[in-house]
């Protein structure tokens, strides 16, 4: 690991204005991403401010009908609450899919979305990476290597993003509650949060330098069943190699993007009256696989049309 | 850094460098060694402590981050010549060859047995908003965090049911 100092501030406004004086400072939160990155030099920061035990540690309901879950709330806390397990099951689900107990104690929400990507050429240090060296060239590509992205690629980076919370967010519109320098704050879909590569990915978010997350805000639980199921190499303690959340007439998937994948084609082609299957070959229509990652097509495929028809938002004939 | 906490009942004051893990400040500044250095990323479980009655990975935390914590490792675990019941379990059930996992184990297990008690949900869990019931579908699921590469996993879940599972 590289030298860092650490700070550990007492309010939103002290840690946004710690992180503001050092250039190179990033926030720690469970830091089970970000210390790992750092022991392999991927993450160099020079100065952690640590907003662990900020109070950003609560659930609560909103005035919509919905919750906000705080940024530093655990993932194991968020999939243990009643209210999450009665109204989002798919979020505790996507949740309880991830990682390990040990992980998801110290895990948090916000920390979950920020996580890196685990494209295994982006932890090889001999081998090249836009996102760890801009410019470099991505070994992905070509590589030997198939948990890659099927759509929204480029020629720079074909990673995914690895997050099961995330899509089963997506899928449930999450808003994404944001603090900057100077009392500056706003809210953002949580679709617009994460960015497609193009030709700068190592810029992963929407995230001016400074700010960050404070809540993620759940709107009202859409009528309709929810679901989320996850295909990965083992039975547990894995990342998934494909995953679709569906909540009411809303779907979205995982490890196919450098995002979770909103599926608005499969969407529109469910509101249109296609069946499970008809809509998740429409969305799949315009996935560009690129040989070592062909299984996806059919993978996602049979994967989409069972959550739909598991939770009745679309019928075959 | 100065950094204090409670250890396995015991106050505890290191001076350190920022980039200590929780893991090396147990083991090469506290002297305990009872917790492992397996993968040291956070994959095997075998560092597995309990911070606050709860299970994490020290090879991922920062010790500078636990200032005020209650920390407890599996040498904290018996009451003197005591065993706790987990301890206890293990060892009537053989539940390990070479023991290098067990240390994690134990702890995970500890901190799993609490969280279902308290009525948490796992992916297997096939109605999250029912009561838990601890059987060996659920302990598989619930300590997938934790590896052992001798491969005594029958023992594992032997002995985890005669802790707090269901036969």
């Amino acid at each position: 690991m590289k030298p860092f100092t650490y700070e550990r501030p007492a309010d939103v406004t002290e840690a946004l204005a710690m992180a503001a004086a050092v250039p190179g400072a990033r926030f720690l939160a469970g830091g089970t991403n970000l210390v790992d990155l750092m022991k392999l030099q991927i993450e160099q920061p020079t100065h952690l401010v640590d907003v662990s035990r900020l109070p950003l540690g609560q659930i609560e309901e909103t005035a919509e009908g919905g919750l906000r879950l705080g940024a530093t709330t655990s993932n194991s806390q968020v999939a243990a609450d009643a209210k999450v397990r009665a109204r989002y099951p798919a979020l505790a689900q996507a949740i309880l899919s991830g990682a390990s107990g040990q992980l998801r104690n110290k895990a948090t929400t916000a920390g979950n979305l920020l996580q890196r990507t685990r494209c295994a050429y982006f932890y090889d240090t001999t081998k090249p990476c836009n996102k760890r060296q801009p410019g470099a060239g991505c070994a992905a590509i070509g590589g030997i290597y198939a948990n890659t992205a099927i759509f929204g690629a480029s020629q720079a980076c074909i990673a995914t993003h690895p997050s099961d919370m995330a899509v089963a967010m997506s899928a449930l519109d999450a808003q994404v509650e944001i603090a900057g320098p100077g009392g500056r704050a706003r809210a953002i879909a949580l679709e617009d949060l994460h960015r497609l590569p193009g030709e700068t990915p190592h810029i992963e978010t929407t995230l001016e330098p400074g700010e960050m997350i404070t809540a993620v805000v759940l709107p009202p639980p859409p009528p309709g069943g929810q679901i989320y199921r996850k295909a990965r190499e083992r039975a547990s303690y894995a990342f998934a190699i494909g995953s679709v959340a569906v909540a009411g007439g809303k779907v979205a998937l995982g490890a196919v993007a450098h995002k979770p994948w909103r599926a608005r084609v499969a969407e529109q082609a469910l509101a249109g009256g296609a069946g499970p299957a008809e809509a998740m070959a429409a969305e799949l229509a315009s996935a560009q696989p690129d040989g070592h990652n062909d299984f996806k097509l059919k993978l996602m495929a049979r994967l989409g049309a069972a959550c739909l028809t598991t939770t009745g938002a679309g019928s075959d004939q | 850094m100065k950094t204090s906490f409670t250890l396995n009942g015991q106050a505890a004051s290191l001076d350190l460098d920022p980039r200590t893990t929780l893991l090396d400040a147990l083991r090469e500044n506290l002297g305990l060694k009872g917790s492992k250095k397996g993968c040291d990323h956070g994959q095997c479980g075998a560092c597995t402590v309990l911070v606050n009655g709860q299970r994490i990975n020290a090879c991922l935390s920062l010790a500078v981050t636990h200032e005020g914590d209650e920390i407890t490792t599996i040498e904290g675990l018996a009451q003197g010549e005591a065993l706790h019941p987990v301890q206890a379990a293990f060892l009537e059930q053989d539940a390990f060859q070479c023991g290098y996992c067990t240390p994690g184990q134990i702890c995970s297990t500890v901190g799993m047995l609490k969280e279902a008690a308290d009525g948490w949900a796992s992916l297997v869990t096939e109605d999250l908003t029912a009561d838990t019931v601890l059987t060996d579908a659920e302990i598989r699921e619930r300590m997938s965090g934790n590896l052992c590469r001798c491969s005594a996993y029958p023992q594992i879940l032997a002995a985890i049911r005669s802790a707090g599972g269901v036969a």
